[in-house]
């Protein structure tokens, strides 16, 4: 031997585990202490139609926010998100008003639609070889552009009632009382997807395409196949999260949902979502989405000009996302 | 040894263009045999390795294996034949546990289509890293894992695709001596178990610590195939570069003159570095030995700013200066070849004159504006022809060139400046016994022109071999001083891990008076 004998590495076990207790639970944490304020500072914040009000406007992010997850997870993006939610309501507004379709169709045909468009901008990634960003920034132009030439760059409206429903409506919920059907939309999206993570073959492989794409295709992963799903299940999240967002406002707006995308990536980056992918997960992701909406309802109840909320939410992110980065060089990677 | 061969690779030939990488090349393997495949960098290694695994195709020649002609077109059949390949970077998915990278792409199926028997693949799991010794949680990202045990995982993950023949490309560059240790005694389990191997690596005492058979490969041609026994060091050496290994530690003529270009005193930082203190004087080369981990390279660091020292005074020709920042550090005329020269000493994508120039850029454009491309090119062409640096153009990147060229454009980078002291990091790391014997040339001519040098290494031969004073550094400290003409490796080894008799001996003294 000629090299000199070195001890081994000590064990950081002990450590590692505070580490990740504390990364899982700060944005949870940070939350929690969010509304204790918002709740004693104001004495609308803590009432059941104000949470109920909070949950319901912010269900078309966490649903968007689910998609956004799956993207970054492969280590990607969707840019495009935002006017994919436009073009959907524009579209499902459209077949229903001008076509005579019933909802029960054309809700399915958007989500088709939105399927398809996610998958272009999945052919463009795997089979054009794009890196994500341009793909889906050019998407997020070209629908956009779209939803303005389908409107006409007017409101569609006169959906009927069972389009509405899906954005005030409340269906009463055993325990709960009324929930908004949105927000059991929402809920459902996020039981579905945290259990596809978690629990399947193709949930793993989507953690694998992002840790090492490489490593994935060697070891017989269908990386082109799984990439192609994400994406396109992302635009289909995405028109959803359209069909919601139309139902609210009674009308299909074709300037809706723009920023969107951002802050998706947002809450998922406060949820703890790796911009790198390969990691994070649904539920967290969810939580930073919350985060953000209590943000805004709760600068809101406080008379906060909207020209201060966006940059108390800039400010906000940044803070989270350096503790997120303390904490993980902590964990001592 | 009578059996039939698991592989014969026969008469390969590979070329790309402008270049005949393999020129009808042989490799026989028989099962449960270790085999050890040598040769310089570019000697052809990594592309017969590479025809093997399905990664090239070769433009002619047959691959048997069991006795069967094979057509190996990609990596996943020859993992299906039982051929797995483990990288020297490790091919594992940082944040997935054991278990799922071991079975990623082969997830037992679950009870309902697209789920997975997470039960079943846990225990297997546990079993494969039972088999081999490996008692660690099966559920944490491998991160949190040493090298050696990430070696142990892939290691696991080939043996779980009944892997037959298993391709180890310098497994070793990156353990400690008693993780090899335990990396030998798995190997020697996996030959008894039949599993023939085939493993690349630079360093001699390990191929015949470990191995059966030696392949050479020089300049894309078999030069020799023997048996471990029929051989010894200087043979393999021979083999490889066509000279002897007094060659390569070979020491010019030199009187050492007594002026201290650096001087250190009381040199702390955290629990990294305590209280050191010495001289290095004008054309001295000074070994600095030690544990990875004894604050050897943090020392390095410190000299040179990367992290400022919290107490301690530098002095450069006698003037203590302060140095805080790498730029205060190059300003007082000192360089870093650091150890890791692709994340840390290169840019790895700019051409190999960009490299040169970075740091002497300033002096070149001399306040002015824009790039000198006319000065920036007789600089680096000079530094091409001075050190020898292989590469077809001053314009090619960096990463396409050897480590031992590689190396030689980082060491360059700082000559441009003529430094009064070059610090290098694990000068040799990664790189063949050809370059090194260039590198300590280098060095030596550096030295006789009046440079300081500072080498620390872990390699003890070439810090016997280079040095002209050795300095051992265990826990932040310096614990001794040896003259490379007296000293022995063991009696390194021992003052470096604390084992010292001498020393028991001196602390003792010390501390009664």
């Amino acid at each position: 031997m000629t090299a000199v004998a070195t001890t081994t590495r000590p064990a950081r076990t002990g450590r590692v585990r505070i580490g990740n207790l504390l990364r899982r639970s700060a944005v949870f944490l940070f939350l929690i202490l969010l509304m204790a304020y918002f709740a004693s500072s104001s004495d609308r914040f803590f009432t059941t139609g104000n949470l109920i009000n909070v949950a319901q406007q912010n269900a078309s992010v966490i649903i968007v926010t689910v998609g956004m997850t799956l993207t970054l997870l492969t280590g990607g993006i969707d840019l495009s998100v935002g006017s994919v939610a436009a073009l959907a309501g524009a579209i499902s507004a459209g077949l229903i008003v001008r076509n005579g379709l019933p909802f029960e169709l054309s809700a399915p045909l958007t989500l088709a639609l939105g399927f398809g468009l996610g998958l272009v901008n999945g052919g463009l990634v795997v089979f054009g070889k794009l890196p994500p960003f341009i793909a889906t920034l050019a998407m997020m132009g070209v629908a956009r552009g779209l939803t303005l030439l389908y409107t006409e760059g007017r409101p569609i409206s006169g959906l009927g009632d069972t389009y509405t429903f899906w954005g005030r409506g409340v269906v009463p919920v055993p325990l709960l009382g009324d929930v908004p059907a949105p927000v059991l939309v929402a809920l459902a999206v996020v039981l579905v997807f945290a259990a596809l993570l978690s629990a399947t073959r193709f949930g793993l492989h989507i953690y694998a395409i992002g840790g090492g794409e490489e490593t994935s295709r060697l070891a017989g992963v269908n990386v082109n196949r799984v990439k192609l799903l994400v994406y396109g299940l992302s635009g289909m999240l995405a028109a959803l999260a359209g069909i919601l967002l139309t139902a609210r406002l009674f009308s299909a707006q074709p300037q809706v949902a723009v920023g969107l995308e951002l802050q998706a990536i947002a809450a998922a980056v406060l949820g703890g979502v790796s911009l790198f992918g390969g990691v994070g997960n649904v539920w967290s992701a969810v939580v930073g989405g919350f985060l953000m909406g209590v943000l805004g309802n709760g600068m809101n109840l406080l008379r906060i000009a909207s020209y201060q909320q966006q940059m108390i939410q800039g400010v906000v992110l940044v803070f989270a996302v350096t503790v997120d980065m303390y904490l993980k060089r902590l964990e001592g990677r | 040894m009578e059996q039939r061969p698991l592989l014969h690779m026969k008469s390969i030939h590979k070329s790309f263009p402008g270049v005949q990488a393999l020129r009808d090349v042989d490799l026989i393997v028989y099962p449960g045999e270790i085999q050890a495949l040598v040769g310089e960098n570019g000697a052809g290694k990594s592309t017969l390795m590479k025809v093997l695994n399905g990664v090239y195709t070769p433009d002619s020649g047959q691959i048997f294996w069991q006795g069967e002609p094979v057509t190996i077109h990609s990596p996943h059949v020859a993992q299906a034949h039982g051929i797995s390949m483990i990288h020297q970077e490790l091919a594992l998915i940082p944040y997935l546990d054991a278990a799922k990278n071991i079975y990623l792409g082969r997830e037992p199926a679950g009870a309902l289509p697209g789920m997975i028997n997470w039960s079943k693949m846990y225990q297997d799991a546990e079993q494969q890293l039972a088999q081999l010794g490996l008692n660690i949680s099966v559920r944490t990202p491998v991160r949190f894992f040493s090298i050696a045990q990430q070696q142990m995982i892939e290691v696991a993950k080939a043996l779980s695709m009944n892997a037959r023949l298993i391709v180890m490309d310098e497994p070793t560059s990156s353990l400690t001596d008693r993780e090899v240790e335990t990396l030998f005694e798995q190997m020697r389990a996996l030959k008894a178990r039949g599993v023939a191997i085939i493993f690349i690596s630079h360093r001699l005492d390990e191929i015949f610590e470990i191995c059966d058979r030696v392949t050479v490969l020089r300049d894309g041609e078999l030069v020799g195939s023997h048996p471990i026994s029929e051989l010894e060091a200087n043979d393999v050496i021979r083999m490889m570069v066509g000279r002897d290994v007094e060659q390569i530690y070979e020491r010019p003529e030199k009187t050492i003159s007594s002026e201290v270009v650096l001087e250190v005193r009381g040199l702390s930082r955290g629990a990294h570095i305590r209280d050191v203190s010495f001289a290095l004087r004008k054309g001295e080369i000074l070994g600095i030995a030690g544990l990875v981990g004894a604050g050897r390279t943090e020392l390095a660091e410190t000299i040179f700013g990367a992290h400022p020292a919290s107490s301690g005074e530098i002095l450069i020709d006698g003037q203590p200066v302060v140095i805080r920042r790498p730029s205060q550090a190059i300003r007082n005329g000192i360089g870093f070849v650091p150890e890791d020269r692709k994340r840390e000493g290169l840019f790895l994508r700019m051409s190999v004159s960009a490299n040169i120039v970075m740091v002497v850029l300033r002096r070149l454009l001399r306040g002015l504006p824009f790039i000198p491309w006319g000065k920036v090119g007789e600089v680096s062409r000079d530094f091409i022809d001075r050190l020898d640096i292989r590469t077809p153009s001053p314009e090619q990147r960096v990463r396409n060139l050897s480590g031992g060229n590689q190396q030689k454009v980082v060491i360059a980078k700082w000559l441009t400046l003529q430094p009064k002291v070059l610090i290098l990091d694990e000068p040799t790391r990664g790189i063949d016994v050809g370059a090194k014997a260039e590198i300590y040339q280098l060095m030596h001519q550096l030295a006789a022109n009046g440079v300081g040098i500072l080498m620390i290494s872990s390699d003890l031969l070439e810090v016997l071999g280079v040095s002209d004073r050795i300095l051992v550094m265990r826990d932040g400290r310096i614990v001794g001083e040896f003259d490379p003409a007296t000293a022995t490796q063991d009696a390194i080894i021992a003052r470096a891990t604390g084992n010292d008799p001498a020393e028991m001996v001196s602390v003792r003294a010390g501390a009664t008076s």
